[in-house]
């Protein structure tokens, strides 16, 4: 699902490089954490997955794609088969729940009659059918992760990748999202979350790649969080 | 693209018209005051072309030739300058004719005893001549020179009126009135496309999330053409109201008022005026909408 072969990532007018000389296979189906300082790179290596930078040198190929070779124009076509989360949640203020996941759908031009069906559908799936009239303000930092969640799901993705999803979140709606997210790669979808939180590392026992100032210092099955020295 | 995605697309340009709506109106005021304008003076220009091409039709160039001379040679005369580029319509009025005609002006009231009197006579008999109108009448001079120049011309007579005042006038009015409608145009062009960058900056979230999701540059872009195109409609559909109630007032007034102007002038038709100007106009305005917002599109959402 993921290869990512000698990848080097340079910011313009960076000095080191974020993501230095990183190798990762990731299989179709897998749950992956991927941990580190901040700072040490997650964030950069979920934007080249995204395709929303070029590495600097190496390859990447995600969903059979080979990034190097994809065209411009087909990018989006892509996109459409990653779902993503961030920490902050990123919906639209000015929207209800229910638009914020239509959204999703409209943006890749699915029929009318399908949103109708499926947007409520996946706001039963992550708990939120009461509150499809709701704005953004009006829920909990969980609630409103559950949405953007039910946003990146609604498509149908192959692969979700999560930034720090339960970042701003408290204990009890963190595990819910990551309840949520197990539930999700159960049903086949390949996971991978960048985390801070060596808790839930620690329970769920699931691979464990751990990045360091850029590179990969080590990648476990069923491993843990492991502490900075 | 599917009509759903299409009418989302227009839902949400009209959005951004609604979020935006001090510097969307202030985009269809240019376009307004460009376009009303230009009504204006297309209408001017329409009327004056018209007025110009009657006057043109009255002001003709009498050619008359030399005394005894035979009609072959007043033909091949006839076939010179028939052959000449300014020539718009040639008639020949045989000394019969100019003598029949002026005698019916002179002895209006006792024409047949008159004529009885000359007992066929004809007073004018070396007056057979060429009556010609010209095409454009800026050339008229030269024109004259050339037929003065002819073999077998006694005299070139020109009628009083000459264009070349009115002319310069409407080369000046022309130039001026295209100076100033392409300012405003350039003006409407800007205006439109800092509308469009404030729309895009205010949903600068709104379109990552959808280049995330994948969606389409064009469907991130489409708002913000129609968007455009909505401006440039109403920037263009106002003045063209606004024309058509101002020349049809005009015009009633004034061929009401003043019957020197009515009798010896007619306006052009508000419906033949119109046919031209609505889809010039409509045009202009749909096309600044476009070329603003495809401009500011393209500089701002790169994927
Ligand atoms: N836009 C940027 N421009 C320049 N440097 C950046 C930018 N974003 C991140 N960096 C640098 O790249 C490195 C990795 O950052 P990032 O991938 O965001 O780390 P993480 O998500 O693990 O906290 C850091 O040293 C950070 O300072
Ligand atoms: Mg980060």
């Amino acid at each position: 699902m993921i290869y990512l072969e000698h990848v080097k990532y340079k910011y313009p007018g960076g000095k080191k490089y974020a993501l230095n000389d990183v190798n990762i296979k990731i299989e179709p189906g897998e749950f992956v954490f991927i941990v580190g300082s901040s700072g040490s790179g997650k964030t950069s290596l979920i934007k080249l997955l995204l395709k929303e930078m070029e590495p600097t040198s190496g390859n990447i190929k995600v969903a059979g794609v080979d990034y190097g070779k994809l065209k411009r124009r087909n990018i989006p076509k892509l996109r459409r088969r990653i779902g993503v989360v961030f920490q902050n949640f990123r919906l639209l203020k000015d929207r209800t729940i229910y638009e914020n996941v239509a959204f999703a759908q409209r943006v890749v031009e699915t029929p009318s009659r399908f949103i109708r069906r499926q947007v409520p559908a996946m706001l039963t799936l992550v708990g939120l059918a009461d509150k499809y009239k709701s704005y953004p303000k009006q829920l909990s930092g969980g609630e409103q992760q559950r949405v953007a969640l039910a946003r990146a799901l609604v498509n149908k993705p192959e692969l979700l990748l999560a930034d720090e999803p339960t970042g701003n979140l408290d204990p009890k709606n963190s595990w819910e999202i990551m309840r949520l997210l197990e539930d999700i790669n159960r049903k086949g979808t390949t996971v991978v979350v960048v985390t801070h939180n060596r808790e839930i590392v620690n329970m769920m026992q699931k691979r464990v790649i751990t990045l360091k100032k850029g590179e990969i210092i080590s990648d476990e099955q069923k491993g843990g969080y492991i502490d900075e020295d | 693209m599917r009509i759903s995605s299409f009418l989302y697309s227009v839902r949400q340009g009209l959005k951004n018209i609604r979020r935006n709506l001090l510097f969307s109106l202030a985009s269809v005021g240019t376009i307004v005051s460009c376009l009303f304008l230009f009504g204006i003076f297309y209408c001017i220009i329409v009327n004056f072309r018209s007025a110009m091409n009657d006057l043109k039709n009255t002001v003709t160039i009498s050619v008359f030739f030399n005394e005894g001379i035979s009609d072959e040679n007043i033909n091949l005369i006839g076939e010179q300058i028939r052959l000449r580029d300014e020539v718009n319509t040639m008639d020949f009025i045989s000394a019969e004719e100019a003598w029949d005609s002026y005698a019916r002006k002179k002895y209006a009231d006792n024409y047949d005893e008159a004529m009885a009197s000359f007992a066929g006579d004809n007073p004018l008999k070396n007056s057979a001549s060429y009556k010609i109108t010209m095409k454009d009448l800026s050339n008229q001079a030269e024109f004259v020179n050339y037929l003065k120049s002819l073999d077998g011309v006694r005299k070139v007579k020109t009628s009083e009126v000459t264009a070349d005042g009115i002319q310069a006038l409407s080369s000046v009015v022309g130039y001026a009135s295209i100076g100033i409608i392409a300012i405003l145009l350039l003006v409407s062009i800007f205006l439109i496309n800092n509308t469009i960058t404030i729309g895009i900056t205010v949903r600068k979230e709104e379109i990552a999330i959808m280049k995330l999701i994948g969606a389409t540059n064009f469907f991130v872009r489409a708002p913000f053409i129609v968007e455009g195109i909505v401006i440039g409609l109403v920037g263009s559909l106002i003045p063209l109201a606004l024309v058509w109630l101002l020349y049809d007032h005009v015009v009633s007034y004034v061929v009401g008022r003043f019957n020197v102007i009515s009798n010896n002038f007619a306006f052009v038709p508000i419906k033949e005026m119109f046919s031209v100007l609505i889809p010039i106009s409509a045009a202009i305005g749909i096309g600044l909408g476009l070329i603003g917002s495809i401009l500011t599109t393209r500089k701002h959402l790169k994927v």
